[in-house]
């Protein structure tokens, strides 16, 4: 199987209906994005398939042959940081870490389709990516400055 | 206080910190006789000034020994070096260091002195110091992270480190340059002389190594402090903000396998035996591997060793207790009828009150899960007779000696490298997984294996928060509360963790059994504490502060109860009886902050408490609003002094963090148990809270206290009671019971 990770293509040699976060991890060495749950519920996985914000822990590596597979890797980096993960440091708002790729791939895809979110919209797209050490306030006040810096550009 | 808390509170800080040991010095000292850890696996052209600082030709690394798990705390020791160092905070690189006694946790010693944690007087300050002398010689010296106690640890003897490092550039550029050091002065990483010379500290670092550091260098006053006392941006914010930052899941070595673990659900039991064909025909598994009271299955990706471990038919051995938490709390409630494990008569005599001026109540809560984000895990390679383990630990020392013990070779053929931790919250002090990591590894040898557990392992084998119980007398007499009676039964965290699980007895009773109930300072006429244990069913440890959730719970609800019974203000009430003028102050600050006695919108109502906990008084009111799907809380008022602050939006953090942690269990999070075998097993049925049920937080920190205190906890013990206390004013409906949400509906 040939799979398409940040622009790269790779050739795989794994069992079909394996989920694409354990072929990304160990089979691709990316591991931004993170093992939390394996069931959809918690957000640490999240990745971009074609633009749209998806849990790789809950799709099968054959549904995204010949799609875009974005990590957060991909996203930014630190010498060329996306706006999201920008407006995450100012607001310092990781504390362990583990989940904060999953949220900003969450918020960079959401602030992609809806440029002027409201309080309510946030708050609801949000609450989908857990957050075991309650960084939520300051995920609160990242994405809002993200989507106002997103809209200057 | 009487001599039994005295005792008490020696266990109470070995349970906080799930270890022992402690190196009996007060702050950094080049005398010490351990050989600096970081000379072994110095590279060329690196340079190590201290033990915590190594210089290269990319610049200065500071080493901040205890670990992150999120409180921000390699930041915070970082910041205390270079403040005294004087480098630029943008260049600085930090590494967590080997394992190693020469960073024993000594800030647990400090704190563990027999004296009123509200006395900071040169006397008590001293005895403190004493103390931890003494305490360090009886126990082995041993690298923690936990107990909110790495600033109370570290204040002080990192910036004699940087300090030193410091005086020792300069003379070496004096050395150098053939001046008098008087002339000089830093700037910046720089030591900067008459016209215009500048020298760098990586060019000074090797001829600074010859140099003896003074050991007690002066330090800056606060007043000079450019780094300290103001938010700094967090080392590891750029890492963990593009993905890059390693935990132990993320380890890659060449040849690595990887493994997963399927254990006995009836905790404590045996693998009677396991047929593993089915999962060696499943795709990429290579390996099934008896654990005794369980299996491991290697393969050559994570989610083939899931899909083995899950296609694997074990026959399990029962557990000699069965049943669900009904018989639990039954269980404890006998508990009472025992001798108690400790007796706290705080004041007064609650027996001489008549029953007429009385009112029994009862609490409970549940088992409760750490659930960190990150699985439990850890990669290792034993190879040539080495053990190399990398692994997110609160815990290097008990790593370094129970894999040492596992593979059979002496301790100092074990290297531990501690990584980020995706969450601790005390379920990373443990050892269960090392140890499992150390067996699979030793039947792979020469070969690197990485271990995942799955997140329903992670639930179902969790060291839980105790269920427990406690009934409480109240005595109000002419319009006054002057009286608390409380008892608590619980499994003892200190029996299941010390004696059971890691062979070591300790003295003395558990007092995290009532922590931090007999620290409270209020002057109650009548006031006694007593602890009971209940037997161990589940295993339990330490729970982000330990004792201090469940128990703050029970006699902040109680407070408000009294305050209801002599038909005071519960707010005033405590006011009246705080004897400790910086817990009086946050309580004053929390009142000011939430506008306590305003007129309220019809269905909002306000609810206070105030703990005491790991020295630091933190008050919280919350408002909650009655909406048409329940229960919504608005706003949260959080005062706390940490005596001194050394990062206030890191403090903030960790506040806030801390009552979302507590609000989790206090509204939803609830381990059960049906037949033997606990019920949750992922975030569907253990569930946290989420963002939206986030209201506004504001957090006002003090510094009236002499001495500096750890915030990682103490932000989590006020949260559930001061919601409980707030729905009570806002509905009338006293929850005397967690989770919440079994009785009343949340928005």
């Amino acid at each position: 199987m040939e799979i398409t990770v940040n622009g790269e293509t790779h050739k795989v040699d794994v069992s079909e209906d394996m989920p694409l976060l354990w072929v990304l991890r160990d089979e691709l060495g990316i591991t931004g994005p993170k093992y939390g749950c394996g069931i959809a519920m918690c957000g640490s996985c999240t990745v971009h398939v074609d633009g749209y914000a998806m849990r790789s822990c809950s799709i099968r590596v054959k549904h995204v042959e010949g799609k875009n597979v974005t990590t957060i890797e991909g996203l930014g980096s630190p010498t060329a940081l996306h706006a999201v993960q920008a407006a995450w440091i100012e607001h310092q708002v990781a504390q362990c870490g583990y989940c904060q790729s999953g949220q900003i791939m969450a918020a960079a895809a959401f602030l992609k389709d809806n440029p002027q979110p409201t309080d309510e919209e946030i708050d609801q797209i949000m609450s989908a990516n857990l957050c075991r050490c309650g960084t939520y306030p300051r995920v609160r006040k990242a994405v809002k400055s993200a989507a106002a810096k997103l809209r200057k550009i | 206080m009487g001599t039994v808390t005295k005792i008490a509170r020696r266990t109470f800080l070995l349970g906080t910190l799930g270890v022992s040991g402690g190196l009996a010095v007060g702050y950094w000292h080049f005398k010490d006789p351990i050989e600096n850890p970081i000379l072994a696996n110095l590279k060329d052209g690196e340079f190590a000034l201290t033990h915590y600082v190594k210089i290269n030709k990319e610049g200065v690394s500071i080493i901040t020994p205890r670990a992150e798990m999120g409180q921000g705390v390699q930041s915070t020791l970082a910041a205390l070096v270079a403040e005294e160092l004087d480098v630029d905070w943008n260049t600085i690189k930090m590494e967590h260091g080997p394992e190693s006694k020469a960073y024993a946790n000594t800030g647990l010693w400090t704190e563990v002195a027999p004296v009123s944690v509200t006395d900071e007087s040169n006397l008590a300050n001293n005895l403190r110091w004493a103390f931890g002398n003494i305490m360090g010689k009886l126990f082995t010296s041993i690298q923690t992270t936990g107990g909110s106690s790495a600033m109370v640890d570290g204040f002080e003897k990192m910036r004699f480190a940087g300090a030193a490092a410091r005086i020792i550039l300069i003379k070496a550029a004096a050395k150098q340059l053939n001046v008098d050091s008087r002339q000089l002065a830093t700037q910046d990483g720089f030591v900067i002389g008459n016209n215009g010379i500048r020298l760098s500290y990586e060019e000074l670092a090797e001829r600074a190594t010859e140099i003896q550091p003074p050991s007690k260098p002066k330090l800056k006053p606060k007043s000079e402090w450019r780094y300290l006392g103001k938010s700094l941006p967090r080392l590891d914010m750029v890492e963990k903000s593009t993905g890059i930052a390693i935990y132990a899941i993320d380890i890659r070595l060449p040849g690595m396998v990887y493994a997963t673990v399927k254990m006995n659900p009836y905790r404590g039991a045996k693998c009677i035996r396991y047929n593993e064909q089915k999962a060696l025909e499943l795709p990429g598994v290579k390996e099934v591997i008896d654990l005794e009271n369980g299996v491991a299955v290697v393969a050559t990706n994570t989610w083939y060793a899931m899909q083995g471990a899950s296609a694997l038919d074990c026959e399990w051995e029962k557990v000699n207790y069965k049943g669900n938490n009904d018989e639990f709390y039954y269980e404890a409630l006998k508990a009472f009828n025992d001798k108690p494990d400790s007796v706290h008569n705080i004041s007064g005599d609650p027996d001489s009150i008549p029953d007429g001026n009385k009112l029994e109540l009862e609490y409970k809560v549940p088992y409760q899960s750490h659930a960190t984000m990150e699985p439990l895990g850890a990669t290792a390679l034993l190879k040539d007779g080495r053990f190399d383990i990398w692994v997110g630990t609160q815990s290097p020392s008990m790593v370094r000696q129970k894999s040492a013990e596992v593979i059979g070779i002496p301790k100092e053929d074990c290297h531990v490298h501690t990584l980020y931790m995706g969450g601790g919250f005390g379920r990373r002090s443990e050892i269960d997984f090392t140890n499992q990591v150390a067996k699979i590894a030793k039947t792979n040898e020469g070969t690197p294996v990485k271990l995942t557990w799955t997140r329903e392992e992670d639930i179902g084998q969790d060291f839980y928060r105790p269920l427990s119980i406690s009934q409480v007398k109240l005595v109000a007499k002419e319009g006054k509360g002057i009286g608390l009676d409380i008892k608590v039964a619980a499994s003892s965290v200190i029996d299941s963790k010390f004696s059971d699980r890691w062979g070591i007895d300790l003295p003395g009773p558990d007092a995290t059994l009532v922590q931090p109930i007999p620290d409270q300072p209020y002057g109650l006429d009548h006031y006694r504490v007593q602890a009971f244990k209940s037997p161990i069913n589940l295993p339990v440890g330490s729970w982000r502060s330990v004792g201090c959730s469940q128990n703050g719970f029970f006699h902040e609800c109680a407070m408000d109860e009294l305050a209801l019974l002599a038909g005071e203000d519960p707010l005033e009430m405590r006011l009246r009886l705080l004897t400790h003028e910086p817990s009086r102050q946050v309580v004053t600050a929390v009142k000011e902050m939430s506008g306590w006695g305003r007129t309220l919108p019809v269905g909002h109502g306000l609810g206070i408490a105030f703990v005491l906990s790991f020295g630091v008084p933190t008050a919280q009111v919350f408002e909650v609003k009655q909406t048409e799907f329940g229960i919504k809380i608005e706003n949260i008022w959080a005062a706390v002094d940490v005596g001194v602050a050394l990062d206030p939006m890191n403090i903030e953090a960790q506040v806030t963090g801390g009552i979302i942690y507590g609000l989790s269990s206090a509204i939803m999070g609830q381990i059960t148990v049906e037949n033997g075998r606990v019920v949750q097993s992922n975030f569907h049925d253990f569930e946290i809270l989420k963002l939206y049920q986030t209201p506004y937080m504001e957090v006002k920190i003090l510094e009236n206290q002499r001495n500096i205190k750890g915030i990682g906890e103490p932000g989590t013990p006020p949260a559930a009671p001061a919601l409980a206390n707030a729905i009570f004013a806002t509905t009338g409906k006293r929850i005397r019971e967690l989770p919440m949400n079994k009785f009343i509906d949340f928005a």
